[in-house]
């Protein structure tokens, strides 16, 4: 019991400090990311490239007064955003990192627990997470806040059927609602070099199924060009117009936290989880090597012409720390130890930059779009790919 | 330790659904509700019918207490008029309850006396078996509850869409 316990604290206490740290850092990624596209630098002056900047705002949002509106209802507007915190960062507890390994001669997998209902306890933490919004928007008293909250509850309770449907699919092929059980059949290739990925496994490959989830997550999760909820020009700032100080930093996070759940359940859904993406008889798992080094070298160029001032080596330590990185790949027990979760972040990182590309690129959705393109397209594509999906099942499977 | 957390949940279960009469603002009334919908998915994870309790959140507390909650948010309902309780209703209704639940604890205690206290993991529920029990063994029944709901859901689109004039 006792041990049990420990390493259960640990590996929590790690996958917390982890997906904080995450949950800060994703959005300096956002800011800095947006401003490329957008032609401008981002956030510069707080630490070595703004760096710094997250915590500065955190700081910031901490030391903002704390409002009550009058006549909202006191209890639900407390309540809301730790509802919405607690929620989005619940459901990670089931997501597998990575494969068993052994620590200092302790075996344990890279997960904090495996349910033989996993995808089934994530749709159900993700499904309450609608309320932290509407109860949020109607406890303000303020119309453009309930306004947000009524357009969340409808969009989400929209979406979800469609974020559900486009795993059903994938729930056909493995035979079962653990994560980690799913992707441990994810694992091997075909012809020795394609991987049996949900997305191209047979007998039925789920590429339609994952267009349908990631258009559904984008939804669920309020994002461009789903952000209904909080559509600046139309309703101020939506559901959390009336929230200030560290109650509004928690809508923040929630929606942040939701953004690397959903990401990870894509990678672990539909692109194999920790599984590399060729065979390790390849060599794949020294590959991290030369990436970390590419991107070390990329910084010292950048970094070459600096002009002089305090920022000037700042390109050059962090070309050090990637140079390390990649050196520390070369070590056999790092590479065993950290293969997987490389793996397994360079994916959901993959899929968290798309978040943030899109949020780049696209405009938002009007809202009587946004419901015809959830029941009228996404719905009816997800019953098709389930039911050809069943199909081949059945016939091939 | 069973014990203990079948007992909490009980009890939380008792406290929201009593307070889900008791609220006057529908929206109270909705989120004891919901409390409910949840200290019961506890209650079948602790009989260990897992999928059970999962579709328990998703269904009832995630999608129709969701649109309950939008109901009463769009119509935008206000606090419950409290009519001038009727001496009847204060005279008779209580000794009558009391005698209700009188009778079901004797009906309860006479016929499952004997039956052995529910413990944990006892009932099986897998996924795989509930699937074989629905589309194998009672496959009829639940094809026709299928057909069942969609002429509702088709009533109800056919009585909500406009007249075009």
């Amino acid at each position: 019991m006792m041990p049990f316990l420990l390493l259960a604290a640990v590996k929590a206490l790690v996958i917390l400090g982890i997906l904080l740290v995450t949950l800060v850092y994703i959005q300096w990624v956002e800011r800095k990311v947006i401003a490329h596209i957008q032609c401008r630098l981002g956030p510069f002056r707080v630490g070595p490239h703004g760096l710094l900047q997250p915590i500065a705002d955190s700081l910031k949002l901490l030391t903002k007064e704390d409002l009550l509106p009058p006549h909202a209802h006191k209890f639900l507007f407390l309540l809301a955003p730790f509802l919405a915190v607690a929620l989005a960062l619940i459901s990670i507890a089931v997501i597998p990192f990575g494969g068993d390994v052994e620590i200092f001669g302790v075996k344990t997998s890279i997960q904090l627990t495996d349910l033989n209902i996993g995808v089934l306890f994530v749709f159900a933490v993700t499904s309450l997470g609608v309320y932290a919004i509407a109860l949020g928007g109607w406890a303000s008293n303020n119309k453009y806040a309930l306004f947000g909250g009524l357009r969340s509850a409808a969009q989400m309770i929209s979406y979800e059927l469609s974020l559900s449907l486009g795993v059903v699919g994938v729930l056909l092929l493995s035979g079962t609602l653990s994560l980690r059980q799913m992707v441990d059949a994810q694992a091997g290739y075909y012809w020795g070099f394609l991987p049996r990925w949900n997305i191209f496994q047979g007998p039925w490959p789920q590429a339609v199924g994952f267009l349908v989830y990631l258009t559904a997550a984008f939804a669920e999760t309020n994002r461009i060009p789903f952000d209904l909820p909080e559509a600046e020009t139309e309703l101020v700032a939506g559901f959390h117009t009336e929230y200030s100080s560290m109650k509004f930093a928690m809508f923040f996070m929630a929606e942040y936290a939701n953004m690397i759940t959903v990401a990870c359940l894509a990678t672990v859904l539909f692109f194999g989880g920790w599984h590399p993406p060729l065979p390790e008889s390849w060599g794949i798992h020294y590959l991290p090597v030369p990436l970390f080094w590419f991107g070390a070298g990329m910084l010292f160029y950048h970094g070459r012409g600096h002009p002089p001032g305090k920022q000037r080596l700042s390109m050059q330590v962090f070309g050090a720390i990637f140079f390390l990185l990649g050196a520390a790949f070369l070590l056999g027990p790092v590479r065993t130890l950290f293969a997987g979760p490389f793996w397994f972040a360079a994916k959901s990182g993959f899929f968290l930059f798309l978040y943030i590309w899109i949020r780049g690129t696209l405009p938002r959705f009007r809202y009587d779009q946004l419901m015809n393109f959830g029941w009228k397209i996404l719905l009816p594509v997800g019953i098709a790919n389930v039911l050809v999906t069943g199909l081949m099942v059945a016939l091939f499977g | 330790m069973d014990l203990f957390l079948f007992l909490t949940f009980a009890l939380i279960a008792l406290g929201c659904a009593v307070n889900l009469v008791v609220q006057s603002h529908p929206i109270s009334s909705a989120l004891s509700l919901i409390g409910v919908m949840v200290s019961l998915a506890v209650l079948y994870l602790l009989l260990g019918a897992e999928f059970i309790a999962a579709i328990q959140v998703i269904v009832y507390a995630g999608a129709i207490m969701v649109l309950f909650l939008f109901v009463i948010m769009l119509l935008n309902a206000g606090v419950e008029e409290r009519t001038r309780k009727s001496k009847l209703v204060r005279g008779l209704g209580l000794p009558l309850f009391a005698i209700l639940l009188c009778q079901l604890a004797y009906l309860v205690y006479r016929h499952f006396r004997s039956a052995a206290p529910v413990q944990f993991g006892k009932f099986i529920g897998s996924t795989a078996q509930i699937g074989r029990a629905l589309f194998r063994d009672y496959v009829l029944p639940f094809e026709v509850t299928s057909i069942l709901i969609l002429v509702a859901i088709l009533g109800a689109v056919v009585l909500a869409r406009k007249e075009v004039s």
